[in-house]
């Protein structure tokens, strides 16, 4: 029981940066319609970005998180600007490949400035883990989680409470009759490859401290959101929250109970089997983002 | 071009590379030359697939590893238990005979993912296909006892046929052309045929090709079934020629690879996979005898997929044949 | 004449709505029948309901004695059932001649592996195809144009080509979604003359049509739907005069003022 308890806390923490992952990508995809391959590398810049501001350059833990997310944000809205707004009406595949080139280069371009060695990054907590009777944590996975549901939250009410989420929402619903009441189809594909572009990045700079940085962590988290978006729905914020923490939860339990080489299988597998029961994913409501 | 002279320029292309090993010192050049060849036969497959049948399938190098697995295993022998009690023994195999287990084993999950294909549509299947891949991968390295997992599979035998054996790179080498060329005809036939409209068809309009009686699933299946089992192929004469197989041969930057040959090339058309796969079989040489990081060249081929993407969006082949047209 | 194709009793529901309720008609072998309505009224929603482009939620639909519920659309073509599309539906990239030849899919005998190990019935069947194809556009007057590709052409000519491609199919039942919508009064007037050629090749056609001078000119019967409803079925002459059809084209208003 309390191991059983213990693997429950162990997948909030990745559940709540799965989520924040998931939700990022299921809004570039809900509403550009773009599979995008460059989202895990937002996340490893996200990391890496950290590494630079706190190890680097001895920024205050406490200001290059938000530096970092920011700096995340910038990058997305830099990469729709230069890559895809002239594919504007292109199908999928088009996109696609462009996302793939742009993944390769990003990647490569990491690993030639930061080498392969994986970089660790310092945190401001107490290293002793908090103990709460039978469990323990560590104070630097509370924080993971704490701001993981504050990003959550504050992510929801941009959808759900702006002038720019109900013209996001209205683009996902009906991309001309959007552009027709005088939303800029252009501009909102900017903000949304930033939005969810900054959630990648901040994805990656909350567990970068908490694991290491390497060139190729991206691939990974880029799997993990996909395996989200497809549990959660396309377009749905609950869908990718709910999607997270459950990924999470099969990860840590299978990993714990079943043979832990295939914690990452896990995923995969999931995707495949839900796939193949409900093609177009779990929780899939196809009307509305939000 | 006139229909007389197709024949004759096929004819004179197909000697020329058929000299290649009488005049081409360089060993080194020639393995080159030998891994680009089986890279284009896996790219021709995907082509196939992606190209004429429309399926956006990124895992397609898992049927090029399963292949590889498959043949190396049955030509090695193995042991494995399957149940608590239940160990399977397979004694060690003719390497022809391995090579076509490897095919079989390829076609086999190209059915699944063609069944799948049916069901699960647009992109989707695009992360469908990339899963499938990776839990392929994570099984090979996991399941030590059947793979080796990442410690490989080694002293694969050469394949030994009518009393010879091809050790070493010459012999490989017409291997290696002989399959390109007779999976060059077999698609060729294919295209050409009823099941190529169909696939086709299917892949432009689909409605429209279910109403002239277009069954959606078969075609489906019979495109990646086909596709698999030639990229299997490719794979089984991977493992016998470098004869060392390890789970990085699923990593996705080969899909990648594929993937870039067939679209810098032209998806869709007959040439344009040996066009992509001569192309970026040979880059990487070239940038390396520059002495370009591997990095680099990485964001080279990234970037120039973007560039073709942008400016030549149906692929070298068809931008050349157009001109002529 | 004996009923080719029937339908009973039909509900079909769409985005949450009832679009069809309670639809029953025939279609009598040899004929042909047009299907008019108001727009909206159903009459695509009914095309896709009984090809198998959509299920329907209650009902039958019977054609040569087969009931077609659960049926594949393509196992359907196979069965003698094609149908064209309401917005203009050809293999844009390739040419016209293919357009055919995909058309003639079920006419075609090779196996995938007869193709793969090059046997040569294959090559002979191949170049059978093809002056088929070439019949087919003949037929309706593309085969100058056999070699351009189908999204070139001009649009009263892919319009033909699309009804090419459904006749290669060989049908038994033609079923024709608006097929002169935006064509002139001399593309019309030719069409309604090839309307007749495929009616005297034994074909029975099913046709939904806006035109109501093609209408009233080609069919043995009409059928009118009205919000999802048969309102009226009946000679070409009877339909004209119906009160209930008039209604439900021009409105409550008119009807009384014609009385």
């Amino acid at each position: 029981m309390d191991q059983l308890l213990q693997h429950g806390l162990n997948a909030l923490m990745l559940g709540g940066t799965y989520a924040l992952l998931g939700i990022g990508l299921t809004l570039i995809f809900g509403i550009m319609k773009v599979v995008n391959f460059t989202h895990g590398e937002l996340y490893a810049f996200g990391a890496y970005m950290m590494y630079a501001l706190v190890m680097l350059l001895g920024v205050s833990f406490f200001v290059a998180l938000p530096l970092a997310i920011a700096l995340g944000v910038a990058l997305g809205a830099l990469l729709e600007l230069v890559l895809l707004r002239r594919l504007r009406g292109a199908d999928i595949d088009t996109t696609m490949l462009v996302m793939i080139g742009a993944w390769i280069a990003l990647q490569n371009a990491e690993q030639l400035a930061w080498t392969g060695v994986a970089k660790s990054i310092s945190t401001p907590f107490p290293a002793a883990p908090l103990v709460i009777g039978p469990v323990s944590v560590a104070w630097n996975r509370v924080f993971v989680l704490v701001v993981a549901l504050i990003l959550i939250g504050v992510t929801y009410l941009l959808i759900n409470k702006t002038k720019l989420g109900r013209a996001m929402r209205a683009t996902f619903q009906d991309r001309d009759t959007a552009a027709l009441m005088g939303v800029r189809i252009g501009n909102i594909h900017t903000a949304t490859f930033a939005l969810g572009s900054g959630l990648a990045a901040a994805g990656g700079a909350l567990l970068g401290p908490v694991f290491v940085a390497y060139p190729s962590m991206g691939d990974l988290a880029a799997a993990k959101a996909f395996a989200v978006v497809i549990l959660g729905g396309l377009g749905s914020i609950p869908g990718a929250t709910l999607g997270g923490f459950i990924l999470a939860l099969v990860e840590e339990l299978g990993a714990g109970y079943v043979s832990s080489g295939y914690r990452d299988a896990m995923g995969f597998l999931l995707i495949i089997v839900i796939l193949l029961f409900r093609p177009t994913g779990l929780f899939a409501r196809k009307e509305r983002v939000g | 071009m006139s229909e007389r002279a197709k024949p004759i320029l096929a004819a004179t292309w197909v000697g020329f590379l058929l000299s290649i090993p009488f005049w081409l010192d360089n060993p080194y050049l020639l393995h080159v030359l030998i891994v680009t060849g089986i890279f284009i036969i896996a790219a021709m497959s995907l082509n196939l697939l992606l190209g004429y049948a429309g399926q956006l399938s990124l895992g397609h190098v898992a049927f090029f590893g399963i292949g590889a697995y498959a043949s190396a295993l049955v030509s090695l022998g193995f042991k494995v238990t399957l149940f608590p009690d239940w160990v399977l023994v397979v004694e060690a195999k003719p390497v022809w005979l391995a090579m076509l287990a490897g095919m079989l084993a390829a076609g086999a999950s190209g059915w699944f993912i063609g069944r799948i294909a049916f069901k699960v549509r647009g992109a989707y299947f695009v992360i469908v296909s990339i899963s499938f891949v990776e839990v392929v991968r994570l099984v090979a390295v996991n399941w030590v006892e059947l793979t080796q997992g990442p410690m490989a599979l080694n002293n694969i035998p050469p394949l030994e046929a009518w009393g010879f054996t091809f050790l070493r790179k010459p012999a490989n080498y017409w291997l290696v052309l002989g399959v390109a060329i007779a999976s060059y005809v077999l698609i060729r036939r294919l295209v050409y045929s009823r099941a190529g409209r169909a696939m086709v068809a299917l892949a432009e309009n689909e409605p429209l090709a279910t109403s002239v009686g277009i069954d959606v699933t078969r075609y489906l299946v019979l495109a990646a079934v086909v596709s698999a089992t030639m990229a299997g192929a490719a794979g089984a004469l991977y493992a016998h020629y470098v004869r060392i197989v390890d789970p990085d041969v699923f990593l996705f930057i080969y899909t990648v690879t594929m993937v870039i040959m067939v679209i810098t090339g032209g998806k869709g058309t007959l040439a344009g996979p040996v066009v992509g796969g001569l192309i970026f079989g040979l880059l990487p040489e070239g940038l390396r005898a520059a002495a370009i990081a591997p990095e680099a060249q990485w964001i080279v081929y990234g970037v120039l997929m973007v560039l073709v993407v942008y400016f030549l969006p149906q692929g070298i082949v068809p931008a050349l044949t157009k001109g002529r047209g | 004449m004996s009923p080719i194709l029937r339908v009973e009793n039909l509900l079909v529901r769409f985005g949450g709505l009832a679009a069809i309720t309670d639809m029953s008609m025939e279609v009598r072998e040899g004929e042909v029948l047009s299907l008019i309505g108001p727009n909206g009224a159903g009459k695509t929603t009914a095309f896709n309901a009984i090809t198998g482009y959509l299920a329907a939620a209650k009902g039958d639909v019977i054609f040569l004695g087969k009931n077609l519920g659960g049926i594949k659309t393509s196992e359907i073509a196979a069965l003698g059932l094609v149908r064209t599309f309401q917005k203009t539906s050809v293999f844009g990239g390739r040419s016209a001649l293919d357009n055919v030849l995909i058309g003639l899919h079920l006419r075609a005998r090779q196996t995938p592996l007869a193709i793969l190990l090059g046997f040569p019935y294959v090559a002979r069947e191949e170049k059978h195809l093809e002056s088929e194809a070439e019949q087919v556009l003949r037929f309706v007057g593309l085969e100058r144009r056999k070699d351009e590709l189908a999204s070139a052409l001009p649009y009263g000519d892919q319009r033909l080509l699309e009804v090419a491609i459904a006749l290669a199919a060989k049908p038994k039942l033609l079923m024709l979604d608006e097929p002169v919508s935006g064509m002139n009064p001399s593309e019309t007037a030719s069409f309604m003359a090839k309307l007749a050629e495929i009616r005297a090749l034994g074909i029975t056609v099913l046709l939904v049509e806006h035109d109501m001078k093609m209408v009233m000119g080609v069919s043995d019967r009409v059928v009118c739907l009205s919000q999802g409803r048969i309102i009226a079925d009946g000679t070409p002459a009877q339909i004209q005069r119906d009160p209930e059809v008039i209604k439900a084209y021009l409105g409550e208003r008119y009807r009384r003022a014609v009385g």
